[in-house]
């Protein structure tokens, strides 16, 4: 990079260079300086400048720039747009502004980065906000007069940048070298270089090497430690399954139909983790130990659909567990007979630990899902400013790399920019208010239609419901037989996945009839209506199975027969995934290919809903089906294998905009609230409040499933007096709502802090574009001075 | 691979993963995948050698990909000029598209005159590789006039006219979907 001509300023006494900003007196002294500059050594500039030139043409510029892109470098006067008139030497000089060289000249990129890691070496986490009270340019306050790196030569540079990458942390200095935009051979030198000088370092500095032989087995061990660490995140992430399969899907059809595939990795992991818990402290002990019960009906293939039969007294349901512990030397009832002395084993107490597992393997959920949901805002909280340039520079898709599908991209792409280019100038142009009424109006329709078809949909099923007990009852007096008692089971499941696969259809016609001012809002606002319906018609069932009006109320376990309820719906559901996907995609292709030569889209938010509400549904059920985890996971497989299938043989990416990232973060989130709160919220109601049977099950008899914990504790507070805290820590923590109202208290608190804090930054943010601005306009006038100069000596000359 | 394991040496695969995003498997994937573009008697040292962009230009991932070539000229490190890439410059290149590039200043794809800023030329050559080579998928001259202009308004901070490193970094930071749409995977 040609050294820029040597200015030297005249600055006045009492600024220093390091640390101390120029006050706004200072700035004002140091414009003084300017003014006098450039009249006093403007004859010297201009020497300067010409011998500058001179070099220019004598030196290779190849060494520099890209040979190819030289000739481009120096545009020719009058080309450029934003210099109207600038003679050629100007435009030189600015094509040579360190803003414009700093990638390629490596002498700048190490200053930056020393200059960099000094800042990172001196400051907090947050620079402090007294800074911007003071006027002066945050250009000017950072210019070290006599340590300035750009002067230096470039061997000092790199010295320099290994002194400053010594005093960092390991952590980030290896951050650093990570971001230092050279070539990979360098970086290498340059970490060899440090490696090298902290090698000596460490040498001169014995003092902190362990002396005794304790201290370095500790050092080993630690080191040994991470090693192993290492070893086994690498092992983790070869572990990925799938992974190839999921390189295909997202090399023809992008990262948001990879986004649905990703989905359903992640609820297979929330299976599993629960599947897990229950079979190690529920499934697996009962099976050891299974409770006296009458031979069950012969297997029928029924049984795979209706949940009932065969199944019924097995491990699958809530009335298979016994409500004794287990393996208990003091049985009661042993008439008169001691608890042996000898060395017991362990006894196991069914009913607690029943609870228990349920709510560990919610808590596990719950943590889980917070955890992927803070994960995923962390990523995609975004403005709205920015909309045409964030999508230009970032929208373009580096794992599609199938030709056809490439081709595709660029397609929809062109007509997403079309699209909005086209909201722009409409949303500009104000709309009629007869147009805005029209628009209204449209909208309204929309919405009262889509609510009432919600209602609709809500009391046929309770209708539906309420006549399938009757038929049921009828069918039961007769004694006809089982096939047909146990296919009328099968009605309402059927009826309701029907309902939730027509349903999002018509809601996708209805946004289509809409016409929504963007095709995004389109799709926000059909997810949206689904959702309604889905919430609505779960909340129904979820009241019918609690209040045992209906369904179960003859029932003498009515927790089993409310898990056979779920297990059915559960099943239905995957038949009913079956079955759209044969005819939404399959016959849907045939008949698209016949008529329009094009295939059908994959609609990646209305299988993602599917996908949550089958979801919800194995968490409903979970505390009356302990194996549903199990069901969902093998549900999830086949869906995974046949989703795939289906896709590659029959679908096209879809044309509408979806941003992978937002769309994963909706979706997700829409998986924690609604859904998985709604979840919890009928468990914890059971727990609660609900009765359970007095016939079957782990809490036979006893008021409520929460008194078992409560005895359990009394029980303990008795026999060993010492852990009294204990109970009262039960009493007054779990028990007491004030500790309730106390965490929401400082939860909001803390939000509310958080949020002044983003507000000030955002504030900050302005000042800080206002100034930047103000630099803009502080090159202009300067580059239009530099021209007047040059204007100046070409009419002299 | 483990064939391959044996022919990069231990430390250097300690080396590559400490100063770029890859993880060992994925530098040993890359290592056999860049192998398998040299000619058979080249492979003992794949370290060392060079491979002209014409071979670079097959792998499937970049086949395809309108910026091909911007992508080899911003990796490559060939004093020749010749666009050739070195295992490091592989690498580099698979590390993240978009970040810590050695040359050039923008995220792969968009400096086409390679004059250190977008000015209005880069930014239609950019729109115009992103929406294809096809005639009916080009935007027409007042569409793009209307978006350089939108562009240039939300980006441009300092109001020169041009986007500059810092500007460009400021709106891509801003898009979540950079990071992971903007890496090339084996």
């Amino acid at each position: 990079m040609s050294q820029p001509p040597s200015i030297t300023l005249h600055v006045p006494e009492g600024t220093e260079s390091d640390g101390q900003e120029p006050s706004p007196d200072s700035e004002r002294a140091l414009h003084t300086s300017f003014h006098q500059l450039i009249l006093e050594q403007s004859s010297l500039i201009e020497a300067g400048l010409e011998l500058e030139m001179k070099e220019r043409d004598r030196e290779s510029p190849a060494c520099l720039a890209p040979p190819d892109a030289c000739a481009a470098a120096w545009p020719e006067p009058g080309q450029g747009e934003q210099c109207p008139g600038y003679s050629s030497a100007s435009l030189q000089i600015l094509a040579s502004m360190p803003s414009r060289t700093i990638g390629r000249s490596l002498g700048a990129i190490i200053s930056q980065y020393c200059n960099r890691t000094a800042r990172l070496r001196r400051r907090s986490s947050r620079p402090p906000l007294q800074q911007l009270c003071r006027a002066a340019r945050p250009s000017l306050r950072q210019y070290d007069l006599d340590t300035d790196p750009a002067r230096a030569t470039l061997e000092d540079k790199w010295s320099l940048l290994v002194k400053e990458l010594l005093s960092l942390s390991p952590y980030q200095r290896s951050q650093m070298l990570l971001t230092l935009p050279i070539s990979l051979a360098e970086k290498r030198t340059l970490r060899r270089q440090v490696n090298r000088q902290r090698g000596l370092l460490r040498q001169h500095a014995q003092h902190w090497a362990p002396s005794s032989p304790c201290g370095w087995s500790i050092v080993y061990v630690g080191l040994g430690c991470r090693g192993l660490w290492y070893r086994l995140l690498s092992l983790l992430r070869t572990a990925q399954p799938w992974h190839y399969t999921l390189k295909q899907i997202s090399g023809r059809f992008g990262s948001s139909v990879l986004s649905y595939f990703l989905f359903l990795k992640t609820l297979l992991m929330f299976n599993f983790f629960s599947f897990l818990i229950l079979l190690a402290f529920v499934v697996a002990l009962q099976a050891v130990y299974p409770p006296p019960s009458a031979s069950p009906p012969p297997f029928t293939g029924l049984e795979l659909l209706t949940g009932a039969g065969y199944f019924t007294h097995s491990l699958l349901y809530y009335g298979y567990y016994s409500n004794v512990t287990l393996n208990d030397p003091c049985t009661p009832g042993s008439k008169g007979s001691a608890c042996p002395p000898a060395a017991p084993p362990f006894p196991y107490n069914m009913p607690l630990a029943y609870l228990f597992s349920v709510g560990v393997s919610f808590l596990v959920t719950c943590i889980l899902l917070v955890y992927c949901v803070s994960c995923s805002f962390r990523e995609s909280v975004g403005s709205s400013l920015g909309d045409l340039a964030a999508k230009v520079f970032c929208a373009w898709d580096f794992k599609v790399i199938q030709r056809r599908s490439v081709k595709l991209q660029c397609e929809n792409f062109c007509t997403q920019l079309k699209e909005l280019l086209a909201e722009q100038r409409s949303r500009s142009h104000s709309q009629s208010l007869c147009q805005r009424l029209r628009h209204c109006i449209v909208v309204l329709l929309a919405w009262t239609l889509a609510l009432g078809s919600v209602l609709g949909c809500t009391l046929a099923v309770h209708h539906l419901s309420k006549h399938m007990h009757v038929v049921q009852q009828e069918q039961r007096a007769q004694g006809s037989g089982r096939w047909q008692q146990e296919a009328i089971l099968l009605v309402l499941p059927l009826v309701v996945s029907l309902l939730n696969a027509l349903m999002p259809h018509l809601y996708n016609l209805l946004a289509m009839w809409e016409k929504q001012d963007s095709p995004v809002t389109q799709v926000y606002v059909a997810i949206c209506r689904n959702l309604i319906l889905k919430m609505v018609v779960l909340s129904l069932l979820c009241f019918q199975w609690l209040s045992r009006s209906v369904v179960c109320s003859t029932e003498e376990c009515w927790e089993t027969c409310v898990g056979q309820d779920l297990y059915r719906f559960v099943v239905m559901d995957f038949i009913f995934t079956l079955l759209d996907t044969l005819f939404g995609e399959l016959v849907w292709r045939l008949i698209l290919e016949k008529r329009l030569r094009q295939r059908p889209e994959f609609d990646i938010a209305r299988n993602v809903l599917e996908l949550i509400y089958g979801q919800t549904l194995t968490w409903l059920g979970i505390l009356f089906a302990p194996l549903l985890p199990a069901v969902q996971m093998l549900k999830l497989l086949l869906l995974f294998y046949i989703k795939k299938t289906s896709l590659m043989r029959n679908c096209q990416s879809p044309s509408k905009p979806w941003q992978a990232s937002h769309m994963s973060t909706i979706f997700i989130t829409l998986l924690c609230f609604p859904f998985f709160l709604g979840a919890t919220i009928f468990l914890s109601y059971t727990i609660w409040s609900v009765q359970p049977s007095e016939t079957c099950g782990p809490f036979r008899g006893l008021e409520t499933i929460y008194k078992s914990g409560k005895s359990w504790v009394l029980v303990l507070q008795k026999s060993n007096p010492n852990i009294t805290w204990f109970a009262w820590v039960h009493q007054h923590l779990v028990e007491n709502t004030f500790l309730l109202f106390f965490t929401s208290g400082a939860l909001l608190a803390v939000i509310y802090f958080y949020i002044q804090v983003v507000r000030g930054q955002q504030r900050v943010i302005c000042l800080l574009r206002e100034q930047i601005a103000k630099e803009g306009e502080d090159k202009i006038f300067l580059m239009q001075k530099l021209h007047s100069v040059y204007e100046q000596r070409e009419r002299r000359a | 691979m483990g064939g391959s394991a044996s022919l990069l040496p231990r430390d250097a695969l300690g080396e590559y993963q400490e100063l770029t995003f890859l993880s060992k498997q994925e530098i040993l994937l890359a290592y056999k995948r860049f192998s398998e573009l040299l000619p058979k008697q080249e492979r003992e040292n794949a370290c060392s050698a060079r491979v002209p962009k014409s071979h670079i230009l097959t792998l499937p991932e970049l086949r395809a990909n309108p910026f091909q070539h911007r992508i080899c000229h911003v990796f490559s490190t060939s004093e020749a000029g010749d666009n050739s890439m070195s295992f490091e410059d592989f690498l580099a290149m698979l590390s993240g598209v978009s970040v810590a590039l050695p040359k050039g200043t923008f995220p792969v794809p968009t400096d086409f005159d390679d004059d250190g800023t977008l000015d209005r030329k880069d930014l239609e050559q950019l729109v115009n590789c992103l929406t294809g080579q096809g005639e009916e998928s080009r935007l027409s001259r007042a569409e793009m006039e209307q978006l350089i202009q939108n562009i240039l308004e939300e980006s441009d901070i300092d109001k020169d006219g041009t986007i500059n490193l810092s500007e460009f970094q400021h709106v891509v930071s801003r898009s979540p979907d950079f990071a992971s749409s903007f890496k090339i995977v084996l």
